[in-house]
């Protein structure tokens, strides 16, 4: 899933400058979830928003609502009628969500509550893992399912470096070298052999690097769009 | 190269001293090699000596791999040419690029041009990773911090030389959007550049309007604008450039002079058609210079003849900005 976590509270009133009417908008899918940015979570930053103005000499009216999918023109619409009516709204939806409501609502300014940080597996209760990088190209096929790209600290293909010791990175003793986890699955497996070949450099043009992606399927593409 | 530290220059570079002294600026290009062989750069750099102020050393120009600007920029100054070295941010994190600079530094060079860099997908290594750790922008800033306060990007001291460059960076007034142009010179500009090349100008209306909004600005005062110009090739070359290549603008009268140009030369003489090219592409780039020289702001001009530098020599000569002052 796509996991975020709350910006900090002055950098949110700093973002907020002189606005005197907020409407929080959360999103009810992947940071609700993660407990980022849900229906709860908009009514926490609300009361500390509160909180905060009242303090600071300057109230602010806060307003909450939370739409289902931010991501997604249908849930987001009907918000349109309400924005005349604050300064400025802040989006607690990863970054999709936020330019989803500042391409859909020009006129209004919509503001990040919440940095997105990962696409993560939630591996326990509270404790949320990268897995994923969206990198376009996936070599789980020849990396015995584990992957190096969002785990490896080096992004190696033909790890591990020399930083690997006692099933750790050298980068921080929390994070599992990946390609002791690679190395640990094959061998229980009995299958090295993947290991043992030498993998060509990566095509990143797939990736962030060859600029922005786009995926256009004409096969599900309405007909009056074509 | 001596080092002009104590006495008011930022570098002390050649081309620092010539705009300081304020002459009308002249710089080149010098692209080097896609092999290890020196002579190539030794060879272009005869062909510059004596007519350029500085001469860039391009920096895997185009996104092909070719000999580093560095590596190349020493055997420029072997030959005895100052180069502007070109450091781009695409195959660079902010690591090496302090250290390219330190060794760049201590190696002679003190003319450094900060760009962005063209996307690896027009090069010849479109799947490698970009980097962009820093964008042309924020390597200025960089560059100015490590020279005025010592300092290198992290706060740390550089504890020892600090490497003393004259500033560089591009600007591209045929970008779009237009209006914006101005205000990204500006930045850069506040960011620390102490001068700036523009992309090649095929359209003077509007690099005046351009320079127009520059001076009531009141930039040109805080930055050396050196005017970008090259000799077209061919007719073919000059609507190629106009209709293919992102953020620039040909003007269809020298599309138009080039053709005119071979008009009465039959196809088979391909010789006599190259030479009237070369001939007719060198005229435009001297009467561009004359003209561009005139326009209020414009500080000197950087030639780029790529792939053809024999032609700098005639085009300075023919502009009248031979000899070079000695500063």
């Amino acid at each position: 899933m796509i996991v975020g976590e709350q910006k900090p509270l002055d950098e949110i009133m700093q973002l907020l400058g002189d606005a005197r009417k907020v409407l929080l908008v959360g999103c009810g899918t992947c940071v609700t979830v993660c407990f980022a940015g849900g229906e709860k979570e908009v009514g926490i930053l609300a009361s500390a928003l509160r909180m905060k103005s009242k303090l600071d000499g300057h109230p602010m009216a806060v307003d909450e609502v939370t739409v289902q999918r931010q991501c997604e023109w249908e849930y987001i619409d009907p918000l349109g009628e309400r924005l005349a009516d604050y300064d400025v709204v802040v989006s607690l939806a990863c970054g999709i969500g936020v330019q989803a409501m500042n391409e859909r609502f020009p006129d209004k300014i919509t503001l990040p509550g919440i940095n997105t940080t990962s696409l993560s597996l939630p591996v326990e209760q509270g404790v949320w893992e990268e897995r994923c990088q969206a990198c376009g190209e996936c070599v789980l096929g020849v990396t015995y399912g584990i992957c190096p790209i969002a785990r490896c600290s080096k992004q190696l293909l033909n790890g591990p470096c020399g930083g690997s010791q006692g099933g750790v990175c050298e980068i921080n003793p929390d994070v599992p070298c990946a390609w002791q986890l690679i190395w640990e699955r094959a061998t229980a497996l009995g299958q090295l052999d993947r290991l043992l070949t030498v993998q060509a450099p990566k095509d990143w043009s797939r990736s962030r690097d060859g600029g922005p992606r786009k995926i256009v399927r004409e096969d599900l593409q309405l007909a009056e769009r074509q | 190269m001596t080092d002009e530290r104590g006495n008011g220059y930022k570098s002390g570079s050649r081309l620092e001293r010539v705009l300081r002294a304020g002459h009308f600026a002249v710089t080149g290009e010098l692209g080097p090699p896609q092999s290890a062989d020196p002579d190539e750069i030794r060879h272009k750099a005869q062909l510059l000596k004596g007519i350029t102020d500085g001469v860039n050393i391009t920096d895997n120009q185009t996104a092909i791999v070719r000999m580093s600007s560095i590596g190349a920029g020493v055997l420029a100054i072997e030959e005895g040419l100052e180069p502007v070295v070109q450091m781009t941010c695409r195959d660079r994190n902010r690591l090496a690029m302090q250290s390219d600079l330190l060794a760049a530094f201590a190696l002679g060079m003190r003319n450094l041009l900060c760009l962005t860099g063209d996307h690896q997908s027009f090069g010849n290594h479109p799947t490698a990773k970009n980097v962009h750790d820093l964008d042309s922008v924020q390597l200025i800033c960089m560059m100015k911090d490590m020279r005025d306060e010592g300092r290198f990007q992290n706060g740390e001291e550089i504890k020892g030389a600090v490497p003393r460059f004259f500033i560089g960076a591009a600007i591209n007034p045929f970008a779009d959007p237009f209006d914006f142009r101005p205000y990204r010179l500006a930045k850069k500009v506040a960011a620390g550049a102490d001068f700036v090349q523009t992309q090649l100008i095929y359209d003077i209306p509007r690099f005046r309007e351009f320079m127009q909004r520059v001076v009531e600005m009141g930039l040109h005062e805080k930055v050396d604008i050196l005017a970008g110009v090259g000799p077209l090739k061919s007719a073919g070359m000059a609507r190629y450039m106009r209709d293919k290549v992102p953020g620039m603008i040909v003007r269809d009268e020298y599309v138009d002079r080039m053709s005119a140009a071979i008009a009465e030369i039959p196809k088979e003489e391909k010789q006599a058609r190259q030479q009237a090219f070369r001939e007719e592409g060198i005229k435009i780039c001297v009467e561009q210079i004359q003209e561009i020289r005139e326009i209020e702001g414009v500080a000197g001009v950087h030639i780029m003849a790529i792939e053809w530098e024999e032609a700098v020599r005639p085009i300075a000569e023919g502009a009248g900005l031979l000899p070079r002052p000695s500063v």
